[in-house]
């Protein structure tokens, strides 16, 4: 750590990866997905690639994909 | 050598002129005032180049200095108690920013009740900030202590800033001889802040005062700890510099005959002058007693001070703050860390009280013949 807790570098808050907050996971079922991009639209942190990949370094769970997935494709996992 | 007689907060003044800081933010209050106003005389004549920064409060005064300081400039700035407990939040940022700040604080009482005269809570009160904290004994002491200070600070093993505590009025509107360095000498001891970790440079982008989460505050504090273990042997060596410089010598603590004293009283600050008379006074009656003065706070000096006190059979510690329920500061610490000895408190001098031989008189004998711990000296009769 540099002295002070200077940050030298622009850009570092991407090291920070906030997935770690998470309490719930959203896991994709691809089989039952209808491509309506909806998760990807309502996404706050805007976790989910064009491809439905999820990006669990920076999603913290809140749910809103699977609330808004019409066919119920996406669903909540406690974290172990 | 040329002597001149002046006051402390004017020698104070002298001592930053010579250390050339490029921005003083400050706002005045009472007994460090006239400090502000002879920087900002000595601003307006010319004599120093610096910005002399306005600001509506001690708040301010410190924000701006932290702000000054990340930019990579040498500052100063001067306060006493409540504008003191004001900069409380942004002490503790200065330090953990690493900035090397120096700070007069003439030291008196906290409110309630409100009391404009000295003792020491309002620093004592800051001793958690990371500040490194001197307290001293005379005019000189503190124009020296300025200069020794900002050498400190700027060291790079420490980048921490100082606090400089003189009593206030006591020593703050005390006039006394004092040798004002010369300015090619002050120079070559005291190089320009030549900033690394914090410094506003385009070419050298970077954030500072960040937020951190679990994963990095606590060892940002672990470094201001290191930081503040090392300064120790900074302090060392900068104290033998400006000894072989300048030809006066400081430590941690200051003994007077106690090599061979049965009880030693244990003080900070002015306090110590009268202290010293009156040791002679009782060595004369056959009591063998000495001072151990603490001139350097935090760092605390705990081997210096074990070393000092190794012959007594007893020790007084004087204080003039007070953690409730617990005796003075001094006290508490020096407790924390010699457990070999008998060890007495006496706290005087609140709020201005002042403090006669005829106090110190009773604290020896409460020393000698000890009814309890911590024991409050001065109290009038009615209370």
């Amino acid at each position: 750590m540099e002295i002070g807790a200077t940050v030298k570098e622009p850009g570092s808050t991407r090291r920070n990866k906030t997935g770690t907050w998470r309490t719930f996971k959203p896991i994709l079922d691809k089989e039952k997905c209808i491509e309506c991009d909806n998760c990807i639209l309502f996404c706050p942190d805007a976790c989910i690639s064009p491809e439905y990949e999820i990006n669990y370094d920076y999603c913290k769970g809140c749910g809103i994909c699977a609330e808004e997935c019409p066919v119920k494709a996406i669903k909540m996992e406690r974290e172990r | 050598m040329t002597l001149e007689i002046l006051s402390t907060n004017r020698a104070v003044a002298e001592a930053v002129k010579l250390a050339k800081p490029q921005v003083i933010p400050v706002y005045p209050i009472t007994p460090q005032t006239s400090i502000s106003e002879y920087l900002a005389q000595f601003v307006a004549n010319g004599e120093l180049e610096a910005e002399y920064i306005r600001v509506e409060s001690e708040h301010s005064a410190i924000s701006a200095c932290v702000g000054a300081s990340a930019a990579g400039a040498r500052v100063f700035t001067a306060t006493s108690s409540q504008g003191l407990a004001l900069m409380h939040e942004i002490l503790f940022v200065a330090a953990g920013l690493r900035n090397p700040i120096v700070m007069a604080n003439a030291n008196r009482s906290l409110s309630a009740p409100l009391s404009i005269w000295n003792d020491h809570q309002d620093s004592i009160a800051e001793r958690d900030s990371g500040w490194i904290q001197v307290y001293v004994e005379s005019a000189q002491e503190a124009f020296d202590s300025i200069l020794i200070s900002y050498k400190v600070s700027e060291n790079k093993k420490v980048l921490l800033p100082s606090m400089v505590c003189l009593d206030g009025f006591i020593l703050t509107h005390t006039v006394e001889p004092v040798e004002i360095l010369p300015k090619d000498e002050v120079n070559n001891f005291l190089p320009e802040y030549e900033p690394e970790h914090a410094i506003l440079d385009p070419e050298k982008p970077m954030s500072l005062g960040t937020f951190t989460d679990p994963n990095y505050y606590m060892e940002a504090r672990y470094q201001i700890e290191e930081a503040t273990q090392r300064s120790k042997k900074i302090i060392e060596k900068v104290n033998k510099e400006f000894h072989e410089t300048f030809k006066r010598k400081y430590n941690f603590i200051e003994e007077y005959r106690c090599e061979d004293a049965e009880i030693v009283l244990v003080a900070m600050g002015s306090l110590c002058s009268t202290l010293k008379e009156l040791v002679d006074e009782f060595r004369k009656e056959g009591k063998k007693v000495g001072l151990l003065k603490v001139r350097v706070y935090r760092p605390f000096p705990h081997k210096e001070i074990s070393k000092a006190i190794k012959n007594a059979d007893k020790i007084a510690v004087l204080d003039k703050d007070i953690t409730f329920s617990m005796g003075g500061a001094l006290y508490t610490d020096i407790k924390a860390k010699i457990r070999d000895k008998e060890i007495y408190n006496f706290i005087l001098g609140l709020g201005g009280r002042d403090i006669t031989p005829q106090n110190i008189k009773e604290i020896i004998e409460k020393t000698e013949k000890p009814e309890k711990d911590i024991t409050w000296i001065g109290l009038k009769e009615e209370s």
